[in-house]
């Protein structure tokens, strides 16, 4: 690990008290940004540690939302969420992605912004325009079974890992964001990243000085909540592809629909396209896999991960299908399909 | 002085703030029972306690870290007495070399507390999971690469109804 100077920041309206953001980070829990540092992929001249900032270490609740503050951890948020019908799509992703020990660690903001685990990004040997701008991309001929077959350029075709972030999107979380100057504003998370383009180094619309503050979520009824992750082990693996989905029927036709993809994009995939063909038709068997071809008439695979493309389709139509079923079953059910 | 405490007994904080708590356990404390095994939060061998929650300490940098309460496998037993899960992991003979024993012993006692305050596991919204089921997903922070997953399963289970009569 590089050298580096520490400031500290307790309370998000001291940011204004930090001489300089250039060669700097944020540092939340540290479950990325270290190993990343360990690698020396990041090589931050100062960091700014946030692991005092206790005010945003709790989740509020008003009347048309939840506030999830940027400190709060994954395993709390999790829980919290695990409890609350509304949130049953969150706690799911949440708890099947990485371990305990990690998730104890991680924080909601810092969840948002992790960087992708593509090879050649980790491998200081290899060119990689996300790492190094301008130095090519290994991942295009190499191996990219793991890689991304939307949203891709050229330039880039890394995944964005984050379990987490594809439910915010399918909730339609927005991130609260503070800079020095105190200007607060509200960004949804299907709009906080950005597709690689020539620019693979750029991943979100925040600035170097922006600290996410919150992430706030609409509450209000979702309907049947289901996020299914396909990997190559049954736990402790990021996806190859994974479903959010939550949908509620009015009188056997799609009323109310959410859906997003992971792994198969370069951001986390609010499938609008598909959202769009589903809602206000009769909810019939065969209507999913059609859903699913509109939105990925756009994906292209690099080879090895050819295989993602036919797999996100069945991974969703088979969801849809599995989260209709509830509905028509036990209508205007919402929460998650226990038996228990 | 910004101190840390482990296993009850306060150290200074190192002056390097890249010292992880892993390397800091080790070359200021001479405690080396947490392990480093691949030293990128992979594996769970280095797994410690932080105010009673299990954590990689390969990647928690120690200035991070003032005024927590770091327990590690050394503080787990109660002074002579094992804790029940280090007996149950002798009596079923839960590990082969044992260099990942301590951080699987640090997981499994986080585990039977978070089973006691009931927290959700990702294999709840399976419709028929079973308790090993539900033990093995909780455990899978914890790799091993000698294969001596059974045992593991048997101890925290005989450790949990150990702790119930007790």
């Amino acid at each position: 690990m590089r050298p580096f100077s520490i400031n500290r920041l307790t309370d998000v309206n001291h940011l204004s008290t930090i001489d300089s953001f250039d060669n700097s980070r944020f540092l939340a829990g540290g479950t990325n940004l270290v190993d990343l540092m360990k690698h020396q992929i990041e090589t931050p001249e100062t960091v700014v540690d946030l692991s005092g900032w206790e005010s945003a270490n709790t989740i509020e609740e008003t009347d048309d939302a939840y506030q999830i503050g940027a400190m709060v951890s994954n395993t709390d948020l999790a829980n919290f969420a695990y409890r609350k019908d509304d949130l049953s799509l969150l706690s799911q992703a949440l708890l099947s992605g990485a371990t305990v020990q990690l998730r104890n660690r991680a924080t909601t903001g810092g969840n948002l912004l992790q960087r992708t685990r593509c090879y050649y990004f980790y491998d200081t040997n290899q060119p990689c325009n996300k790492r190094k701008p301008g130095s090519g991309c290994a991942a295009m001929d190499g191996f990219n079974r793991i890689h991304a077959v939307l949203g891709t350029s050229e330039h880039c075709i890394a995944s964005h890992p984050s379990d987490m972030a594809v439910a915010m999107t399918a909730l339609d979380a927005k991130v609260k964001t503070m800079n020095p100057a105190g200007n607060s504003r509200h960004i949804p998370v299907r709009e906080l990243y950005r597709l690689p383009g020539d620019t693979p180094h750029i991943e979100t619309v925040l600035g170097g000085d922006e600290l996410i503050v919150s992430v706030d979520i609409p509450k209000r009824p979702r309907g049947t909540q289901i996020y299914r992750k396909v990997r190559d082990r049954s736990s402790y693996a990021f996806a190859l592809v994974s479903v959010a989905c939550a949908v509620s029927l009015k009188d056997g036709v799609i009323d109310d629909i959410s859906l997003a993809f992971g792994g198969v994009g370069t951001m986390p995939w609010h499938a609008k396209s598909a959202e769009d063909f589903l809602r206000g038709k009769t909810a019939t068997s065969h209507l999913y896999e059609q859903a699913c071809d509109v939105e990925l008439s756009a994906a292209r695979g690099a080879g090895s991960n050819d295989f993602k493309i036919p797999l996100i389709k069945r991974t969703a139509a088979f969801v849809l299908e599995q989260a209709v079923g509830q509905q028509m079953a036990h209508p205007y059910h919402q929460g998650a399909i226990h038996a228990r | 002085m910004a101190v840390l405490t482990i296993n009850g007994q306060d150290y200074a904080l190192p002056d390097d703030p890249r010292t992880t708590l892993l390397d800091f356990l080790h070359q200021h404390v001479k405690l080396f029972g947490a392990k480093k095994g691949c030293d990128h939060g992979q594996c769970g061998a280095c797994t410690v306690l932080i105010d009673g929650e299990r954590m990689n300490a390969c990647l928690l940098l120690a200035f991070q870290l003032e005024g927590k309460a770091v327990t590690t496998i050394e503080g787990i037993a109660r002074d002579e007495e094992l804790h029940p899960l280090q007996k149950a992991f002798v009596s079923c003979d839960a590990f082969q070399c044992g260099y990942c024993t301590s951080g699987q012993i640090c997981s499994g006692v986080a585990l039977m507390n978070e089973l006691e305050q009931n927290t959700p596991s990702t294999v709840w919204f399976e419709s028929d999971y079973t308790d090993n089921e539900d033990i093995k997903e909780r455990m899978s922070g914890n790799l091993c690469r000698c294969g001596a997953y059974a045992n593991i399963i048997d101890a925290v289970n005989i450790a949990r109804n150990d702790k119930g009569a007790s």
